[in-house]
């Protein structure tokens, strides 16, 4: 007999939707990477569109997404038109893609990225989800460029949870293209190229540098570099670290370093490193590589998808970013106490992430209290997805930014191993945090509508265990099923 | 604790434990599969005094058992009882959080959904499970998301949910606290009969000796039973959820409806689910992925439909489990009759509500030969015997393009 003559009208079928429109080319970042891989394929011919998620809401810059802002921003990045203008000026070469012919959409986020493949066959064609202020849609494409740069890496110690404790790329962001920061005096950690520059042009847009931090004996990055801050009168603190930063209501007042030194400044600058920003890449199922000259984990071979600048793996100069970034963590873990916390968004602190402890919200009765993640060590390798359910620890609305490499140079340091004998926490689409309202399709198909249903579609298994084989069951089967296509 | 809506059980789950402590003493059981079934099942097996070997693929509660909604309500099941009376009891039992709540809403937005309500709670109150209908006001007092678009709904007084990934880790943790061993990332490779019975399972971890057997695999089920010589008819496909950042906690979190399942977390997530499933290859060695998909942007606008007061909250994460189904979505929950010390069980996709009480169905059929609670038998593996190569096809459950990874 033919259930339903041989056809399921629950399963996914064709009900994906076609995407919206089709592109030889989609580029996603209008960095400088991503502008050059715009302008060569509108140049040969092609049709493109370049999106960036740049200005930022203000509400997900609050969320220090996509980068550290550290609550450092003026009001003006509220004014959504004044941040487009901003944007928009800051980069010469937009208008030029545009006069190419290339499509510009800003304040446009990439959230996702589907293909069919492994587990998911049921996609008309590879798509990219895209939202903007109003509305999420998907477009099509025959190449995808990812240009998405990097994002900061965050290394928590005492009092880095208050607004005032930043990264240089969010820095970088409000200085040189939203002329937004909101500091006055800034005190930089690290001292490799990032902060060096960090500390430059800060200086250069009028604030006040108080200092490098460095935790090793000398100054990391390019030396004409280091020489340009040292004749700017920027001081540099070799074998330090800041051991707290101390503020009142509007975040940092001033930071307590290893030495002794107490620093007076409104903002502590996180310059130990940028992470190549794999979002997009992880979150469809696609390749990682680790790579530390490059900045951690980097994309591996993808078909289809190319990476183009920061996004594809910091520029290779030598420089060891996984082994500088575990001294620090392994630094700033000395100098934090067990209730220091790493995941901001859900108050976990070290203490609770290396005991696997769940949230405050819970009792945790005495078998609880006596597991810790050596209990979890010994079932197999410490999996990062198993401790982030138990913990918390990155399942926050920051979706794990600001702390799931710390995270995974915690766990690892934990395990006794090197950085990456724990993987990295997964990336989920969407990998911007979206409103329900923004993400929603409201113009979904008649065929998504009526083959709805809330589980498998399967009459017979919501029908009562005594009725089965009673003529009531027909009874329920066609009343269940008439609910369908809610 | 008893709930408004269920007859008043005749023995507390604590007698029940003191009841079973020692029955299987001596007793070496080999669990394949350390999901939610395969856990508890471990679990009242070690609290019967068996010696239990937990043997999983991969992580415990890696796969469906810990992407799912959560809930706890499921009247249609004859193990739905024991469901009702060991829930409540969990955390004390195990002794880590499960984060149980009791109690449910369904409500409605649309006509059509709330006849369907209307008539599963009149099957309820049929059944003697008290299940009260609502007004559209009367949700909105009730649900502060609710908007001015609910037509009403219904109030389960029984029922409930809880945190899967918690469960999960909570019933392994309590079994390895009664001495039971759980072999992470080791895949069984066969099995070792003699005498019609198994007496010994091989993984990738060793030998593992065993009295008895429980697969309760998921979808590998079917590969890892066909070594035995039994065919398990099952189909797996894949279904997807979302979560929002934290709304305000409201008064009942186990709430859905508008075909969706799902629940506010105690943190005050909104995770939900539902909507199309894709039927997929199975692999033996389990899913090469699990990937979500565009269908974020329908779940998505579902949960703004019914919590329109939280359309404007931000989805943080998508994600996708693999479920298997048998040929009509019941479980089976049968000892076979060859080998006859193996029993297998599958709870075709609605397994993580009533764990607490199939775990106790499986040691009863490990340790006693039948259940001692209530009637299995129409679970029994049997009623597909003759199913027919084609059974997949005849209801449209074939994969619809040949998965990549093949």
């Amino acid at each position: 007999m033919h259930v339903n003559n041989g056809t399921d009208p629950h399963a996914i079928g064709t009900k994906l939707p076609a995407p919206e429109a089709r592109y030889d080319v989609v580029v996603v970042g209008a960095g400088p990477a991503g502008l050059a891989a715009a302008l060569a394929g509108a140049g040969e011919g092609k049709s493109v569109l370049l999106v960036d998620e740049n200005p930022i809401p203000g509400a997900a810059m609050g969320n220090d997404v996509p980068l550290l802002f550290g609550g450092r921003m003026t009001t003006a990045t509220q004014n959504a038109e004044r941040m487009l203008e901003t944007v928009f000026m800051s980069e010469p070469m937009l208008e030029a893609a545009m006069e190419a012919g290339v499509e510009v959409l800003l304040g446009t986020s990439a959230w996702g990225v589907y293909r069919n493949g492994p587990g998911v066959t049921g996609l008309p064609e590879s798509v990219v989800a895209l939202a903007d202020k109003d509305r999420g849609w998907i477009v099509g494409y025959n190449q995808l460029i990812l240009a998405t740069g990097a994002r900061d890496l965050a290394i928590g110690f005492p009092g880095w949870n208050q607004p005032g404790v930043m990264g240089a790329a969010a820095l970088e962001r409000l200085l040189a293209h939203y002329e937004a920061f909101a500091g006055k005096r800034v005190l930089i950690v690290g001292s490799h190229d990032l902060a060096l520059n960090a500390a430059l042009l800060a200086r250069e847009k009028g604030v006040e540098v108080a200092g490098l931090v460095e935790v090793r004996s000398a100054p990391q990055g390019d030396a004409a570099l280091a020489d340009a801050v040292r004749a700017a009168q920027i001081p540099f603190y070799l074998e330090d670290a800041p051991a707290e930063a101390i503020g009142g209501i509007d975040g940092v007042e001033r930071v307590r370093l290893l030495s002794g030194a107490v620093i007076d400044v409104d903002t502590v600058v996180l310059a130990i490193g940028l992470v190549p920003s794999i979002e997009l890449i992880d979150a469809m199922g696609g390749k990682r590589v680790l790579d530390g000259a490059r900045g951690g984990y980097i994309p591996g071979e993808n078909a289809g998808v190319t990476c183009v600048g920061d996004c594809a793996g910091l520029a290779d100069t030598g420089f060891d970013h996984v082994e500088y970034r575990m001294e620090w963590a392994r630094e700033l873990g000395k100098l934090s106490a067990p209730d220091t916390i790493v995941c901001q968004c859900e108050e976990v602190t070290r203490a609770d992430l290396l005991g696997v402890q769940p949230p405050r919200y819970l009792e945790r009765p005495a078998p609880m209290q006596a597991r810790s993640l050596n209990t979890l060590i010994q079932d197999g390798p410490p999996n990062p997805d198993q401790i982030k359910r138990l913990t918390r620890a990155g399942m926050g609305v920051c979706q794990g930014r600001r702390c799931r490499d710390q995270v995974a140079m915690m766990l690892a340091m934990a395990a006794d191993g090197p950085f990456g004998s724990v993987p990295l926490a997964t990336h989920r689409a969407p990998v911007r945090p979206l409103p329900l309202r923004i993400l929603a399709d409201w113009e979904e198909s008649e065929d998504m509508r009526a083959g709805w249903d809330v589980w498998f579609g399967i009459p017979t298994q919501w029908v009562p265990y005594r009725d089965i084989d009673t003529p009531r069951e027909r009874e329920h089967q066609e009343a269940i099923a008439e609910g369908w296509s809610l | 604790m008893t709930y408004v809506g269920m007859p008043t059980p005749s023995e507390t789950p604590q007698e029940t434990m003191a009841k079973i402590a020692g029955t299987a003493a001596k007793m070496k059981v080999v669990i394949v599969g350390g999901g939610v079934s395969g856990l508890s099942a471990g679990w009242w097996l070690a609290r019967s005094g068996a010696s239990v070997t937990v043997l999983d693929k991969g992580i415990v509660g890696w796969e469906a058992s810990g992407r799912n909604g959560g809930g706890a309500s499921h009247y249609q099941s004859p193990l739905f009882e024991e469901e009702q009376r060991m829930w409540p009891h969990m955390d004390a039992l195990l002794g880590y959080p499960t984060e149980h709540q009791q109690e449910r809403l369904v409500i409605a937005v649309t006509p059509k959904q709330l006849n369907q309500y209307h008539y599963l709670a009149k099957m309820n109150n049929d059944m003697g499970y008290r299940v009260d209908l609502l007004t559209g006001d009367q949700v909105r007092a009730m649900v502060p998301l609710a908007g001015d678009n609910c037509l009403g709904g219904m109030h389960y007084r029984f029922g409930g949910h809880a945190n899967p990934q918690r469960s999960v880790q909570a019933y392994a943790w309590a079994l390895q606290d009664l001495g039971g061993r759980i072999y992470q990332h080791s895949p069984v490779t066969g099995f070792e009969t003699e005498g019609g019975k198994v007496v010994a399972v091989h993984a990738t971890s060793g030998r593992h000796e065993c009295d008895a057997v429980v697969v309760a695999a998921g979808p590998q089920i079917q590969a890892l039973m066909a070594k035995l010589g039994v065919e398990v008819p099952l189909a797996a496909a894949r279904a997807e959820m979302i979560v929002t950042e934290p709304a305000p906690m409201m008064p009942i979190g186990g709430v859905d409806g508008n075909g969706l399942y799902g629940r506010q977390t105690l943190r005050g997530n909104l995770a939900y689910g539902g909507g199309p499933h894709e039927w997929l290859e199975t692999f033996e060695a389990g899913p090469p992925a699990r990937p979500s998909s565009p269908l974020t942007r329908n779940l998505a606008r579902r949960v703004a439909e019914l919590f329109p007061k939280a359309a404007h909250l931000n989805v943080i994460r998508s994600w996708a489990g693999i479920v298997e189904n048998t040929p009509d979505g019941r479980p089976i929950i049968d000892r076979m009759k060859a080998p006859e010390n193996v029993t297998v069980i599958t709870m075709s996709g609605v397994g993580f509500g009533l764990s607490p009480a199939s775990g106790h169905a499986v040691r009863d059929l490990v340790v006693d030969g039948q259940c001692s609670f209530t009637d299995l038998a129409k679970l029994s593996l049997s009623r597909f015997d003759g199913i027919g190569a084609d059974w997949r096809e005849q209801r449209g459950w074939q994969p619809q393009k040949a998965d990549l990874a093949a």
